[in-house]
């Protein structure tokens, strides 16, 4: 196997320097913003995607596996670079069912490759620690739901559990227990389980147990046209309904080959920072309320709702639900609709400027942030972080600037905000920041909004796409194959799933009490990670 | 300090005047599909069927009927070109056959405390829950709180389609739970599982796990219709007709 390169030499393309070092496995082709490589030889794979990562500084998208009638096709998408993407495919026997890991160099690849192993059933060698992680004890071993023969109505069969879930390694020491948190919480919170490893006061380490939402959305998806299949897009997570709609469609819309009408490109950019707006101000006023400042709960909370209702008014739905169909926007929208939503939006950024303000000269409120749950930039790069947890940690990772789509190409410029130190309240100054520019976006939008249809139609293709939208949580991925208009297979790698990977480094070494404040400040939401 | 009490003192009241009054506020509730309507044509009335994805809308000739239980506000119907008309009502809680049987024989003396269990919703319904704390609907002036105890808990909310991961949890909950406990199943996807269930992994609605008591329509339902079923369980506000638009928004105590 050949050996990576330290120091590619300036000058030479992606596709040279893949068959100068791997030549004899690969075929590599080229089209325009994207180089696939075509891996004869699995064995080859670990040390080419740690050479991406590692040496060519590209992020691990996504990891879609695929079931044909005699092989499994796995791809392997890599963002950041140049040119913008790089899938990688991999091609083994349906009876050969191992591959090797490719977490060990990539360890954004990680719950991907766990994931694929519970429910595909396949098995990537070298990973150390597959097993029991999306399906819990209610399913008999051996289900894989996600293979085709499975059938989406039908029930697992086996014996139900009482579940005796414990983490691989507990913390042994005097005086030392695990505190389960969830999945019921005490207020209205999303079902989600942790076990907090406390000696006394002090946490030493938290082992999050997610997916108690598993809905199978991927598998629901299975067969369902692409007009169906949108408001399951919209409503796995509907807190940001806009932008997983928005990602779905353009994976769509790009296996049709189509071109969407301008006006079209210009109202999903309003929605879709209406929504990050929005879910800004309820992600602040979740903070807020971690903290336990009454007044200041009650001031957000009120911006919370007047956004909530602003969005009723004006577009009929407090979520925003139904705007976004493949094709372009369900029905258009009038200038002064938008207008007076551009208006309210800007007093409410107003009055957001006044409470931050204040909370930044309450020392009570500072103390609980600053220093607590601090994720590093290297940590945050190395677990592939993103959206406004990694941005607080010097991690530039905006789609909208990096890869940018729709109207942010060459229409409208989003400025990145980014703070270095990682903690709490850098995480708090950048939603702040970002609720600012998205209210900007709105205005600027609005000056571009030219009249036009608003709708074209979607002729039923084949094909495969990847649509990609920067949510108010982060990057979300979703790739599709259709056939004939239909749905085969449905990926969907979402900003929680990967930010939920990292969340245990920011929930280290703290005291009992921040908890609730480290869970507020990353903001994630278990319908999003679950899907 | 004192900062912080002459800002709370500034923003003087937000609070609804409802269940005294009803709320006409735009934006505070998405509305419903109204229960039928008429079309000229047994066509026009088969077109707006047809547009739903979710089969809430069922033609009868020239009738339209709605199954609001599984509308799921794609809005579909109302944008579209036969533009079925929606009602912006929020009165929505309603005594199911099995908690109808089993009113509250009297008025709640005190204070009632709520359970809330997260099935496996989108969490649009789990934040509207959480916006009836807000000031704008202030659910403690009258007397409803989020208990963190199911010892304490005379009701249980749920929201969302229960997957096979919670429904564990949820029974353990409701098992936990004193007699007399009422059961309220809020959103479409607790009622009939919405674009998730039944399958797989999701069981389908909360009443295929528990008795459910009332439930309230919605995708997601607004916090106006949450409280209305609370307010309904107590004895505090009546079942509004649903055929009735004025009932629906207004007040009927």
């Amino acid at each position: 196997m050949p050996a990576p390169a330290s120091d590619p030499p300036a000058g030479r393309t992606m596709e040279e320097d893949v068959a100068r070092l791997w030549g004899p496995v690969v075929q590599v082709s080229h089209s325009p913003g994207r180089v696939d490589i075509f891996m004869d030889d699995p064995e080859a794979l670990p040390s080419l995607c740690r050479w991406l990562s590692h040496e060519r500084q590209y992020h691990l998208g996504t990891l879609v596996t695929e079931e044909e009638a005699d092989t499994w096709r796995l791809h392997y998408l890599f963002w950041g670079g140049a040119p913008s993407w790089v899938r990688v495919l991999v091609e083994v026997p349906l009876d050969n069912s191992v591959i090797p890991s490719i977490s060990d160099g990539v360890h954004a690849a990680d719950w991907h490759e766990r994931e694929t192993e519970d429910l595909f059933g396949l098995h990537f060698s070298g990973h150390p620690q597959l097993g029991d992680f999306i399906l819990h004890e209610e399913w008999p071993e051996g289900t894989n739901p996600m293979r085709r023969s499975f059938d989406w109505r039908g029930e697992p069969v086996g014996e139900e559990k009482e579940p005796r879930w414990q983490p691989k390694r507990v913390v042994r020491a005097t005086g030392a227990f695990t505190m389960p948190v969830g999945p019921v919480f005490s207020g209205a919170a999303q079902a989600s389980h942790f076990l907090l490893e406390t000696i006394g006061e002090d946490v030493l380490r938290t082992v999050p147990r997610l997916f108690y939402k598993y809905r199978g959305v991927e598998k629901l998806a299975e067969g369902r046209t692409a007009d169906q299949v949108v408001l399951l897009a919209e409503r796995f997570t509907g807190t940001s309904a806009v932008a997983h709609a928005w990602a779905f469609c353009r994976a769509v819309e790009e296996i049709a080959g189509l071109e969407i009408p301008p006006r079209a490109e210009v109202l999903r950019v309003v929605f879709a920072e209406l929504e990050r707006f929005r879910h800004h101000l309820s992600a602040i006023a979740g903070i807020v309320h971690s903290t336990g400042m009454t007044v200041a709960s009650s001031q957000a909370d009120l911006l919370v709702e007047e956004a909530l209702r602003s969005a009723g008014a004006m577009v009929g739905h407090r979520y925003l639900f139904g705007q976004i169909v493949p094709g372009g926007m369900y029905r258009d929208w009038r200038e002064e609709q938008i207008s007076g939503l551009s208006h309210t939006v800007e007093s409410l950024a107003t009055r957001l400027t006044s409470l931050t303000r204040m909370l930044r000269f309450s020392s009570s409120f500072l103390d609980r942030l600053e220093e607590v749950g601090v994720v590093t930039g290297e940590q945050a790069h190395d677990f592939g972080l993103v959206g406004p947890v990694a941005r607080a940690c010097g991690l530039n990772a905006d789609l909208r600037v990096e890869l940018p789509y729709g109207a942010y190409r060459g229409l409208l410029h989003p400025e990145v905000h980014m703070e270095q130190e990682g903690d709490g309240y850098a995480r708090l100054r950048v939603l702040i920041d970002e609720a600012h520019e998205s209210a900007r976006l709105i205005q600027d939008a609005l000056h571009r909004l030219e009249p036009g249809p608003v709708r074209v139609d979607v002729p039923h293709a084949s094909g495969q796409a990847i649509g990609w939208c920067e949510a108010p949580r982060g990057a979300a991925f979703h790739w599709v194959r259709l056939n004939e208009g239909r749905v085969q297979r449905y990926r969907l790698t979402t900003p929680s799933f990967t930010n939920w990977h990292g969340f245990h480094l920011a929930a280290e070494r703290f005291a009992f009490q921040d908890f609730p404040i480290i869970m507020a400040t990353f903001g994630l939401s278990t319908a999003e990670g679950d899907r | 300090m004192s900062k912080w009490i002459l800002n709370g003192l500034l923003t003087r009241v937000k609070t609804t005047a409802y269940p005294r009054r009803p709320d006409h506020t735009p934006g505070i509730s998405p509305g419903l599909p109204e229960a039928s309507t008429e079309f000229l044509f047994p066509e026009a009335a088969g077109a707006a069927a047809a547009v739903c994805p979710s089969g809430a809308l069922k033609a009868d000739a020239t009738r339209l009927k709605t199954d609001q239980q599984r509308c799921i506000h794609c809005m579909r119907c109302a944008w579209g070109a036969t533009a079925v008309p929606w009602d912006k009502g929020y009165q929505w809680g309603r005594w199911t056959r099995n908690g109808s049987a089993r009113k509250p024989a009297q008025p709640f003396g005190h204070s009632v405390h709520i359970r809330v269990v997260d099935g496996g919703g989108c969490d649009a319904c789990l934040l509207e829950v959480q916006q009836l704390t807000n000031p704008y609907y202030n659910m403690h002036r009258l007397g409803f709180f989020l208990t963190p105890s199911p010892r304490h808990a005379d009701v249980l909310l749920v929201v969302g389609p229960v997957t096979r991961h919670m429904r564990r949890p949820l029974l353990k909950t409701y098992e936990a739970m004193p007699e007399p406990r009422w059961v309220v199943a809020a959103g479409s996807c607790a009622l009939t599982g919405g674009p998730f269930g039944p399958s797989f992994a999701t069981l389908g609605g909360v009443a295929d796990v528990l008795p459910v008591d009332i439930e309230v329509p919605g995708c997601p339902p607004p916090p106006l219709a949450i409280l209305h079923a609370l307010l309904l369980l107590t004895g505090r506000a009546e079942q509004a007709d649903m055929q009735d638009p004025k009932a629906l928004s207004g007040v009927i105590r």
